[in-house]
């Protein structure tokens, strides 16, 4: 419509839709109000059940509407009490004694105390219990040691393992550790996960679909009530469009911020927040067959790898670099003597050349992505590289996740030289334990894919495993870490730092090792 | 009539019966299956067969296939184990959803299509038929979900007028005008390109119509031209204009699965793309039959209405 041929009552139309626009947009982005945190999560949470999910992004919420028996002391991974004031362990580390707080309530009323504990446990563990079928449980085997769990009185709870277990007070600080209200799970069955009930700061109060879960204060938690008065859990799975909510102000916080995305939340009006995590990125070595069952080639690959440049560059500064199997977040059992091998592309070439090994082709296993996998393409990329540099001919194979572990789990044996693979866990027990012993094969049905094997490694797993005491603990995980690392079954690549960026509103906010999100003391203005 | 449609509902029966193998199957074969997706790091072979034992996935295939499709029959979707929730209230919710966006960005094309492909015609070659044209080729080129990230940099991050994302407001939301607020940016995205095509065939519809005898005889007549194009041409040009608006109907609805990724809409198209990523069976095998459905049904009652509009069809 040439403009000279506006008539009048088109002129009117237009004026009446311009207004209309203007009404629409006129209430610029409606801020939430002070009080009410706004969270976006990478996704809709699976269930509100700590027994039955597995996700981190499940966790974060979990870890603020429950409590369990114990906890990791702020910015730590050591435990401390939570709903249990005090335990004891026997001499032989086989029976756990928990003298539980008293006075506490579920959020529907009910009471906390011993039974509630035990019917906790007996829900996951036991397939007879009358509520078992409300699961699938699938991390129950966190707690596959207890042989039984007893009310020894209202306040008193005991733990009898079938073997000595010293990753068990870790493994109930995690998630699946947190108790949930008995007569909330009998009332709802099934729909518990969609109508919990615990005892934790915040109170469950709403879940509109791939909308939002809604948490509010509870005013009568036993450490106070917390300072917020909600926090709303957005989903929101494209990582773009939640960079494009936190630039506009549709949320006060965001978690998993994309590396590429950090330069644009620098400055006055954000908060980036990081820190660094019980996660491990790594390459496994074929140790059965191929120029990776000599040691040499194996220390030469850590060398060739130029791990700086993958931390800084590639990953943009949001992991550092890994020296040995166990990650630095394990504070009281990372051994702070070891250094990274250092990039040092002469001596892996001169090592290479003593072991014979020149010009070796290799099979290189990358994944698309994954849980923890960070940037693994562009990785991998940058490692067939290093080791192109180094005289090695490296044909990556790249797979979906799924496909991969598929691949990768059952062994690399007549498939592949290397392995990229990542792990994030709760205790500096689980990753060793699952990957580097010999009875931890592919074969016995654990995750040695690269069949790495030697006998001093296992008994100072296995001891760790069965030691009470922390200390003694750590000085076997210590020793472990020299020696794996001189062994170099893997190539240590890096530990990933997680990242927060929150708006300037909001204070009193810290990441936790843990990866968990505490929110309890986090302030919204 | 009553036959005929009876004979149609009745052919439709095999197919949704073909559509159920098919996506059984598909979701059989392909790697990966839930227990491994839900334990991750933990896959242990130990604890994957005990939680496919729990899932119910250690029975033989066929027989999972007739279980399914048994409680199928009966109303029951079964549960899917990544929401912790019926697998029908879920696809209800996000059919919903997806409704209302691919519904809202259909209009907009066949409203502003048509009119911007008439226009177009009755001026053809003057400045708004070049302005239209130049817009028209611009918005099929395009991709939409390019489109959309532009529309949130632009719309919701600098100028701050729309929400970035989802349906409602968080806090404080619900209601109509919070809706189009939200509702906007998608479907005008999701709209672009369907507008494109819908408006260069409408121009052609419209020109082959202008050049005919009858136009020539009303101007003639002198009636006026406001009224020629209106009328008589439009009308006319109509018949070869809703078939390519039935197609562009389709064609929103499957663009919606982009768009909605973009803007987290809550539809049915980024229900599936995340169920498949979890290796949510229940939940994919049901939205894929619950969508096929939808398709055939919306397919009878095209082919029921232009056999009512032209007999012919019957035979």
């Amino acid at each position: 419509m040439a403009f000279s041929s506006l008539t009048r009552r088109g002129f009117g139309v237009l004026s009446a839709a311009f207004l209309a626009t203007s009404a629409l947009v006129a209430p610029a982005t409606a801020q939430t109000p002070p009080g009410v945190l706004v969270v976006g999560q990478i996704a809709e949470p699976q269930a509100l059940d700590p027994h039955a999910v597995t996700a981190v992004n499940d966790f974060r919420i979990l870890m603020n509407l429950y409590d369990g028996l114990v906890r990791y002391a702020s910015g730590t991974l050591e435990v401390e009490p939570a709903l249990a004031e005090s335990w004891t362990i026997s001499e032989d580390g086989t029976v756990y004694t928990f003298s539980l707080r008293e006075g506490v309530t579920f959020h529907d009323g009910s009471p906390f105390d011993a039974e509630a504990v035990v019917f906790n446990f007996e829900r996951m563990l036991n397939e007879d219990h009358p509520y078992h079928n409300t699961g699938p449980f699938p991390l129950s085997f966190f707690f596959g040691a207890v042989q039984s769990v007893e009310a020894v009185d209202p306040y008193t709870v005991r733990f009898t393992l079938n073997e000595p277990y010293a990753p068990f007070l870790s493994n109930l600080a995690y998630p699946t550790g947190l108790i949930v209200s008995p007569a909330a799970v009998m009332q709802n069955g099934a729909n518990f996960g969609r109508t919990p009930s615990g005892t934790g700061p915040f109170r469950f109060a709403e879940w509109r679909s791939n909308e939002a879960v809604v948490i509010t204060r509870n005013d009568d938690h036993w450490e106070g009530a917390p300072a917020l008065e909600a926090v709303v859990f957005r989903p929101i799975s494209d990582a773009n469009t939640r960079v494009a909510e936190m630039l506009s102000g549709g949320i006060d916080m965001m978690v998993e911020v994309p590396p590429v995305a950090l330069s644009q939340f620098r400055g006055d009006r954000y908060q980036v927040v990081e820190q660094a995590g019980p996660h491990l990125w790594f390459l496994i070595l074929n140790m059965k067959e191929g120029p990776f069952v000599d040691k040499r080639v194996r220390q030469a690959a850590n060398y060739a790898i130029n791990k700086e440049a993958l931390v800084n560059d590639v990953l943009e500064g949001t992991a550092t670099i890994a020296a040995g199997p166990t990650p630095p977040a394990f504070a009281w059992a990372y051994n702070e003597d070891l250094d990274p091998y250092p990039y040092d592309p002469d001596r892996a070439r001169a090592l290479i050349a003593e072991a014979g090994a020149e010009a070796a082709s290799l099979t290189f296993y990358v994944t698309e992505g994954g849980s923890g996998m960070l940037d693994p393409v562009p990785m991998g990329t940058a490692i067939q590289a290093d080791l192109a540099a180094v005289g090695f001919d490296v044909r990556i194979e790249t797979y979906e996740w799924n496909t991969f572990l598929g691949r990768v789990n059952p062994g690399l044996e007549g498939r592949a030289d290397m392995a990229q693979m990542a792990w994030m866990t709760n205790d500096p027990d689980t990753l060793p334990f699952l990957t580097l012993r010999t009875d931890a094969w592919p074969d016995k049905g654990g995750f040695n894919s690269g069949y790495y094997s030697n006998p001093e490694v296992d008994a100072l797993l296995e001891a760790a495993r069965v030691a009470t005491d922390q200390d003694d603990r750590a000085r076997l995980y210590k020793e472990m870490q020299v020696i794996v690392q001189e062994d170099a079954p893997w190539v240590f690549v890096a530990n990933w730092k997680q990242n927060a960026v929150t708006s300037g509103a909001v204070e009193n906010f810290q990441l936790e090792p843990s990866f968990f999100l505490l929110l309890k003391d986090v302030v919204k203005n | 009539m009553g036959g005929y449609i009876l004979k149609r509902l009745i052919s439709a029966i095999p197919v949704l019966l073909g559509i159920t193998v098919i996506v059984f199957l598909i979701m059989a074969m392909i790697p990966g299956d839930p227990a491994t997706a839900i334990l991750g790091s933990y896959a242990t072979p130990e604890n994957v067969e005990r939680l496919n034992r729990q899932l119910g996935l250690d029975e033989p295939l066929w027989k999972q296939y007739f279980i399914w499709l048994g409680n199928l029959l009966q109303g029951d979707f079964g549960r899917s184990f990544a929401l912790n929730r019926p697998v029908l209230d879920e696809i209800l919710d996000r059919f919903s959803a997806t409704l209302i966006l691919a519904g809202t960005a259909f209009v907009l094309c066949a409203v502003l299509g048509v009119a911007a492909g008439v226009i177009s015609a009755a001026r053809q070659y003057g400045l708004a038929d070049k302005a239209i044209t130049f817009v028209v080729i611009l918005g099929i080129s395009v991709p939409s979900f390019f489109l959309g990230m532009m529309m949130i940099l632009l719309f919701a991050v600098q100028l701050r007028w729309l929400p970035a994302s989802g349906m409602y407001s968080i806090w404080g939301g619900g209601g109509l005008v919070d809706l189009i607020r939200h509702l906007t940016m998608p479907a005008l995205a999701l709209a672009v390109v369907a507008t494109g095509v819908v408006a260069r065939l409408s121009r052609g519809a419209m020109l082959e119509v202008l050049r005919q005898d009858f136009i020539r005889t009303a101007r003639a007549k002198g009636v006026h031209e406001r009224r020629v194009i209106r009328g008589h041409a439009l009308r006319a040009a109509m018949v070869s204009i809703i078939p390519v608006l039935g197609i562009q109907a389709g064609f929103v609805l499957s663009g919606a699965v982009y768009i909605e990724m973009v803007f987290q809409w809550p539809g049915v198209g980024r229900m599936l793309v995340d169920a498949i990523l979890k290796r949510d069976i229940l939940l994919v095998q049901g939205g894929v039959v619950f969508v096929a459905a939808c398709y055939v049904g919306f397919n009878i009652v095209v082919d029921v209405a232009q056999a009512w509009l032209d007999p012919r069809i019957k035979t």
